[in-house]
Formats: structure tokens, C-alpha cells, sequence
């Protein structure tokens, strides 16, 4: 659910390379595996609030911040994390590219202290790119928790680069970390890595290539034999002085026939370089069995057969009882406030002498449908998102991507969907970026085009207020607050089997293909920074999801007063297009205000229903609304069924992509026919999903 | 030859061949899968689809079809 402001600066990916910096600034790349906390380094550093989440993979993108340090001004780009520089996915690659061929004075790689063995494999790699390189060994406070204990004075000396341990999130370390940046990009210390000697054959092979290498004045004469060695020329696509290029590099290949048994070569020198980081592990970290087990027992009951799904279920049912429950008394607040607000504005602009048509534009146009937006989307937002992130912070979403992965291996879809899918919960269009994590382009399309199927926070306040409306109407109370959280449980679930089911067809017709490979980490579980957590989900990604609606629903809520204003003949246009609409929807049990009012929420569908009551009112009786009991009364004033308010439900999570996905689809899988299949797909499903039950309905009653 | 997928949970083994190709190969030796790497057998998954492995000190799970490809002993 990685939703920031930052993340859907959809440019940031190739911006990478084109960095602005005036004469005296010092680029910092932060390199490191997945979920090794860059991005809490990154937010220490530079105080900017990306957001992050204990699970790898969050960062797709790469982000950008800045700091000062000694009257020293530093550009901090946090990099997606990858395994190793010989990119298995595209987020890995803007890795590898910008760590080879970007123009930056230093790079961190931050390691996690708690499987420091893994980590050493890219220390290795970048430092035979370079030899500004900084080891931060993060998460020592976890490292502490698990009793292992890591002699950095013994590592430093054999690795001969400067390391830092660090604990970002409490801030151990860092300024340490700040003294270290200034001394290797201000050049003061210059350190040369101690690089390994691979096996006498490829040295003998390196020493051979070397004076050739030499003659094209190649600055890093070891790394560049090396690729050529045991890489395709691909990876040399950048021609950048001091480097080899493409055409070069083939030439070179095809003459000296080097390339007969890179594929060993590659194994090999893995192979080195894992036996040095496990001897280094041996002599400089001393580990306690026990305490590592601890991750063990959790897993047996999270991840566990019997207990897996139900455990999952529950947990999500619960988050969406207590955002509903929370979120009943300060929406009323809210309403009241903001309703009780409306005439004061309007006798503040009579008395300002605005016009009448204009003060009726204002007040029932944009002034109501804000109200509505806010009142409906402010609280179980500021709720729900730091709920969300809580699990996301603890390590959760993983094991239920592990739990999940049988079904969407059946469905002949990737595992990892079920992350994208998570994402998808804040706001589809992040979740269609972090579909970078699934390698293969196959699955990775049938992730983007199915996304939708989650129903994103502009959708849950529509579904959450129907359920209460029309459900939850038993004597209990008790039972009143459980029934949302159950139909919203159950519209998940449904949503789940509608990406399965099209993942399953998709994969069969369209995008043929058997399920490529799936590898998952599942991380360590940490215990969250609540603070940070309730900023980030509540000031970062509550305000600016809210801000983006309020900034469509205010235009909307205008265009809406127009169209019901504005008569042709005798009556407005709205009652026309909605006449005309009227039979198509009233075969899928809905109506043709109910449609039309979908059709206005294609820039958000957070204003579905304030779009629809805006509708009703204008063409009914009743003026006021603003509590649930209303909202009933309004809707079944308009012939709502119980038929009515669950296809509506069922609309809203099977129905097209808003204008932002869709726009997000376009960038991400480059081509207009996808995107028309992205919009297609749900639509068709919407339409036979609501036209089965309401002929269901119509069997029954 | 034993492949990794027929270890049973709790066993210690050491990786004898990684057999995958291409970006699969690339990554199980990024995470690690090299010769002679040790490897715990953690725990299998519904429907025994997904295996969880202690390599190189982390939890990684593994598809069947993916963990056939690493002979053992």
C-alpha cells in the first residue's frame, strides 16, 4: 500500500539518472537488499516521510531527498533494494543501472544486521564497481534482541571499507553514519576495498583481457573483464565515457570467445563470493540459535495449514470492525459540523451580495458534495491506514502472500499479486506500480489488469455505509456493528475470486503461459514504530488521498448543480441521460441514476455516493442528509431494494478502473490495448455479475 | 541425486547442483544457492505448494517447481 505522494510521481523511475544538483552537492546512492530499512535511513537522513513497511519489495521507486551536514548539501536517492546487481526484475535493474553507470560521490549499502551473510554478497558486488562505498549495518537493535553480536572493527579491517552500525529507526548510529558520507564524498579518505581473487581461471581469463580493455581507455578494468566474462553485452547498454559500449563489448566477445561458459563463470563467482561472506560470518558474528527460533514459533501458527487463512480472515474482518465502529461517531461529528456550517456560508455569501445562481452553485454544488466527501472518507481512513500499516510494519503481508500462493499458483498467477493486491487496498494505482515486483512480464500484466478487483479506499466509505444502511438492520446493536465488517469481508473475498477467476482465464487465453519461478522472503518480524506509523498513515497517506478526492469532488460537485440545472425542454439533462440509462440499468437491478453517477466517479470513486444522493435530492423532496438513517430513507424513497444496495456493492468492487489507474495502466504496460482491457474486463464482469443476481433476486422474491 | 523439494521439515542439507536456468538461476544464487550452501528445511505450506528454507540466514520460501531444481545431500 505504498501510497505517498512520492510513489505516484510516476517519472521517478527514469528520472533516476537526470539528477539536478548545483556545483557543490554530493549525490549519496542507497543501495541494500530488500527490507533492510533504506527507507528508514533515507527518512532519517534527509527527515522527508517515505513510507515504510517490513516487507520486501516496498520501494519500486526510487525517491529522492535531501540534507545538510558540516555546511556540506547532500542529494540522498533511495534505491529499490535488490539481491544483486545481475538484475532478475525491473525494480532491481534501476538498481544495478544507477549503481554501474550512475554519477553519484558515494553509495551506501545498507545491510541487515540480523542475516549479515546475505547481505555481503552485494557489499562485494558494488565494491568492486567502487570504492566509495559505505557498509551500514542496520537494524543493530534487532541484531541485540536476537543476541547476535557483530565485531565491526575485525569486518572493517578485512573488507578495508568504512562500516556503521546503525539503528535508523531510533537513530543509533547516525551520526556517525553523516561523518562517514562526509569522508568519502568529500574525498578525504581514500579507501581501497579489499576485492576478492576468484578461482585461477578467471583470473587467468581477466589478466588476458586486460590490455584490451586498456586500449579503450575503460576506467574499471576488473569489473568490466568480469562482466564480460560471466554477463550478456546488455549490460553495458549505457555508453558513458571511462566504460565500455555495447557494440564494443560484442566485438570484444565474438573475437576472443569468451563468453563459451559464462554461465559457470557466474556460478563460480557467486559461489566465492558467498563462501567469503560465510567465513566472514563464522570469524565476526557470533549468533544465538534460541533466540533466531523465535520467528520460527510465530510462523507455526501465522503460516500455519490449519490456522493460516482463518487467521487471515479474521484479522481482516476485525481491522474493518474497528474502522467502522471507530469511525461511526466522528463521521456524525464531522457531518454535523460541516452540514451545520452550510447555511452560515450561505447567508455569508447573500450577504456579501454573490448572486443567487451562484450562491445555489456554491452551497449545493460544491460546498455539499465536499462535505459529504470528508465526513464519509476522513475517519475510516485515519483509522484503517494505520491499522493496515500496523500489520504491513510487523511483517504480516508476506505470510499472506505465503498463505495465499497455492490459489494463485492454480490460477497460473504469481504469489507475489497478493502483495500487489494489499496495495491495492490504499489505492489501485500504487498497486498497479508495485506490480514491478513480479518478475515475469506475463504474471506481472495479469497483476496490473486485475488489481482493480481490490476495493481501494474511495471504495470501502460506498460499501461500508450501503452495508450499514440496508444490512444492519437487526434489534441488536451488537449484530448491527459486526454485519458491515462481514459484507465488507465478504466483498474482499469476492473480489479475491474475481482476480483468481480472470487470472485463471487471462492465463489461458490472452496471456498463455505456465506460472513462472516464485521466490518469497519471509522477514523477520519487527515490532512497529508506532509514532512514525500513525504520522505516515495519517498525515502522509490519509491528507493526501483525502486531498486528491476533495480536489476531484469539488469540480464534480459543480457539473453535477450544472446538469441538474441546466433544463432542455422541461426537464434538466441529468433526467435525460438518466432516462436513457434507466433500462440498461434496471437489468442489472440498479438504475440509470445509479449508473450515471458511477460514470461521474470515473476521475475518483470516492464520490460515487455523495454524486448519486446529489442526484436523488435534486430531483426528490428531501434536502438534508448525512446519517445512515437518512441515507436509507433517501434511497429507498428512490425504489431501493436490498437487490438494489448489493449490486451496488457488488458494482463498485467489479467495475471499471478511475481515470488515475486507468492513466497509471497506460505508463506501466506502455500500450493503449491493455489499458482498453484493463477498463473492459471488470466492466463486462460488473455488468454479468449484477445481471446473475439480480435474476437470482428476482427467482427468490 | 536428491532434490531439495523431497527434504523433508527439519532436515539440514547442503546444496550439491542448482540446475535452474536463466533469471531463476539468477536469483536463487543471489539469495545464496550456491554449491555447497547449507540449507534448513523450515516448513511446507498449504496444499505442501510452498517450502520455507533458512539459506544464508533468511526465510525464503520456494515452489515446488523451483526447490526440484536443487540437488541435495
Amino acid at each position: 500500500m505504498g501510497l505517498t505522494a512520492q510513489s505516484v510521481k510516476l517519472d521517478s523511475m527514469k528520472d533516476v539518472f537526470n539528477i539536478t544538483k548545483t556545483g557543490s552537492q554530493h549525490v549519496i546512492a542507497l543501495a541494500g537488499n530488500p527490507n533492510t530499512g533504506k527507507s528508514t535511513v533515507f527518512n532519517y537522513l534527509t527527515g522527508l516521510k517515505q513510507h515504510t513497511g517490513n516487507w520486501p519489495g516496498k520501494t519500486v521507486v526510487s525517491a529522492r531527498g535531501e540534507f545538510s551536514y558540516n555546511g556540506e548539501e547532500y542529494i540522498m536517492v533511495d534505491l529499490p533494494g535488490s539481491y544483486s546487481l545481475f538484475a532478475a526484475s525491473r525494480d532491481e535493474e534501476v538498481s544495478r543501472d544507477f549503481i554501474c553507470y550512475g554519477d553519484y560521490d558515494a553509495v551506501i549499502v545498507v545491510a541487515d544486521a540480523t542475516c549479515l551473510e546475505r547481505n555481503l554478497n552485494l557489499v562485494f558486488q558494488v565494491s568492486e564497481i567502487t570504492n566509495k562505498l559505505i557498509l551500514c549495518i542496520n537494524l543493530i537493535d534487532e541484531a541485540k534482541k536476537k543476541n547476535i553480536i557483530i565485531n565491526k572493527e575485525g569486518l572493517e579491517k578485512e573488507l578495508n571499507i568504512p562500516i556503521v552500525l546503525t539503528a535508523a529507526r531510533s537513530g543509533t548510529g547516525m551520526d556517525e553514519l553523516k561523518k562517514a558520507i562526509e569522508r568519502i564524498s568529500c574525498n578525504d579518505v581514500d579507501y581501497m576495498p579489499n576485492l576478492l581473487k576468484y578461482d585461477c581461471e578467471t583470473e587467468e581469463k581477466v589478466k588476458k583481457l586486460t590490455p584490451y580493455l586498456e586500449k579503450i581507455n575503460v576506467s574499471n578494468i576488473r569489473w568490466t573483464a568480469l562482466r564480460l566474462l560471466d554477463s550478456g553485452p546488455d549490460i553495458f547498454s549505457y555508453d558513458k565515457t571511462g566504460h565500455i559500449s555495447k557494440s564494443e563489448a560484442i566485438g570484444l566477445i565474438e573475437s576472443l570467445n569468451i563468453q563459451a561458459d559464462n554461465k559457470n563463470i557466474r556460478e563460480t563467482i557467486s559461489e566465492h563470493n558467498y563462501n567469503y561472506a560465510n567465513s566472514l560470518k563464522q570469524k565476526y558474528v557470533k549468533e544465538d540459535y534460541k533466540k533466531i527460533n523465535r520467528d520460527k514459533k510465530i510462523d507455526d501458527i501465522i503460516t500455519s495449514r490449519t490456522f493460516g487463512i482463518p487467521i487471515m480472515l479474521l484479522m481482516l474482518g476485525l481491522i474493518f470492525w474497528i474502522t467502522i465502529q471507530g469511525a461511526n461517531v466522528p463521521s456524525r461529528l464531522l457531518s454535523n459540523l460541516l452540514f451545520g456550517l452550510e447555511p452560515k456560508l450561505s447567508s455569508f455569501l447573500m450577504n456579501i451580495g454573490a448572486p443567487k445562481l451562484f450562491i445555489s452553485a456554491v452551497v449545493e454544488g460544491v460546498y455539499r458534495t465536499l462535505a459529504w466527501v470528508i465526513s464519509v472518507m476522513l475517519p475510516p481512513m485515519a483509522i484503517f491506514f494505520p491499522l493496515f500499516s500496523l500489520l504491513e510494519d510487523l511483517g504480516y503481508l508476506p505470510r499472506v502472500a505465503f498463505n495465499m500462493d497455492h490459489l494463485f499458483k492454480k490460477a497460473c498467477a504469481h504469489g507475489k499479486q497478493c502483495l500487489t493486491m494489499c496495495m491495492g487496498f490504499g489505492c489501485n494505482a500504487a498497486g498497479v506500480i508495485g506490480c514491478r515486483i513480479i518478475d515475469s512480464p506475463r504474471e506481472r500484466l495479469i497483476a496490473i489488469l486485475t488489481n482493480n478487483f481490490v476495493p481501494c479506499n474511495g471504495r470501502f466509505p460506498t460499501i461500508i455505509a450501503l452495508a450499514s444502511a440496508f444490512f444492519a438492520i437487526t434489534s441488536s446493536s451488537f449484530v448491527n456493528g459486526l454485519v458491515p465488517a462481514v459484507f465488507i469481508t465478504l466483498m474482499v473475498l469476492a473480489g479475491v475470486c474475481a482476480t483468481l477467476a480472470v487470472s485463471y482465464l487471462l492465463s489461458k487465453t490472452l496471456l498463455k503461459g505456465v506460472p513462472s519461478t516464485f521466490t518469497l522472503e519471509l522477514p523477520p518480524y519487527r515490532v512497529p514504530q508506532v509514532g512514525r506509523l500513525l504520522y505516515t498513515s495519517i498525515i502522509d497517506r490519509t491528507i493526501f488521498v483525502l486531498s486528491r478526492a476533495v480536489a476531484v469532488a469539488a469540480p464534480a460537485g459543480l457539473v453535477i448543480w450544472l446538469l441538474t440545472n441546466i433544463n432542455i425542454g422541461d426537464t434538466n439533462i441529468i433526467t435525460h441521460v438518466a432516462g436513457f440509462l434507466d433500462p440498461i440499468g434496471k437489468i442489472i437491478g440498479l438504475d440509470g441514476f445509479i449508473l450515471m453517477a458511477f460514470i461521474m466517479g470515473l476521475p475518483a470513486n470516492e464520490i460515487v455516493l455523495p454524486v448519486l444522493l446529489m442526484l436523488y435530492l435534486t430531483t426528490g423532496t428531501m434536502i438534508e442528509f448525512g446519517s445512515i438513517a437518512h441515507l436509507r430513507e433517501v434511497l429507498i424513497d428512490n425504489g431501493w431494494t436490498a437487490l438494489t444496495a448489493l449490486n451496488v456493492m457488488l458494482f463498485s468492487l467489479l467495475h471499471w478502473p478511475c481515470s488515475t489507474t486507468m492513466w497509471t495502466i497506460k505508463k506501466e504496460t506502455g500500450s493503449m490495448k491493455w489499458t482498453a482491457a484493463a477498463f473492459l474486463i471488470p466492466t463486462c464482469i460488473a455488468f454479468g455479475v449484477c445481471f446473475v443476481t439480480a435474476r437470482i433476486y428476482n427467482l427468490i422474491f | 541425486m536428491k532434490v531439495l523439494s523431497e527434504a523433508n521439515v527439519g532436515d539440514v542439507v547442503s546444496v550439491q547442483k542448482n540446475k535452474a536456468q536463466d533469471l531463476l538461476k539468477e536469483r536463487l544464487l543471489a539469495l545464496g544457492l550456491t554449491s555447497g550452501a547449507t540449507i534448513e528445511v523450515l516448513r511446507k505450506g498449504p496444499k505442501n505448494n510452498l517450502t520455507v528454507f533458512r539459506i544464508r540466514g533468511a526465510m525464503i520460501a520456494l515452489r515446488e517447481e523451483e526447490s526440484n531444481l536443487i540437488e541435495i545431500m
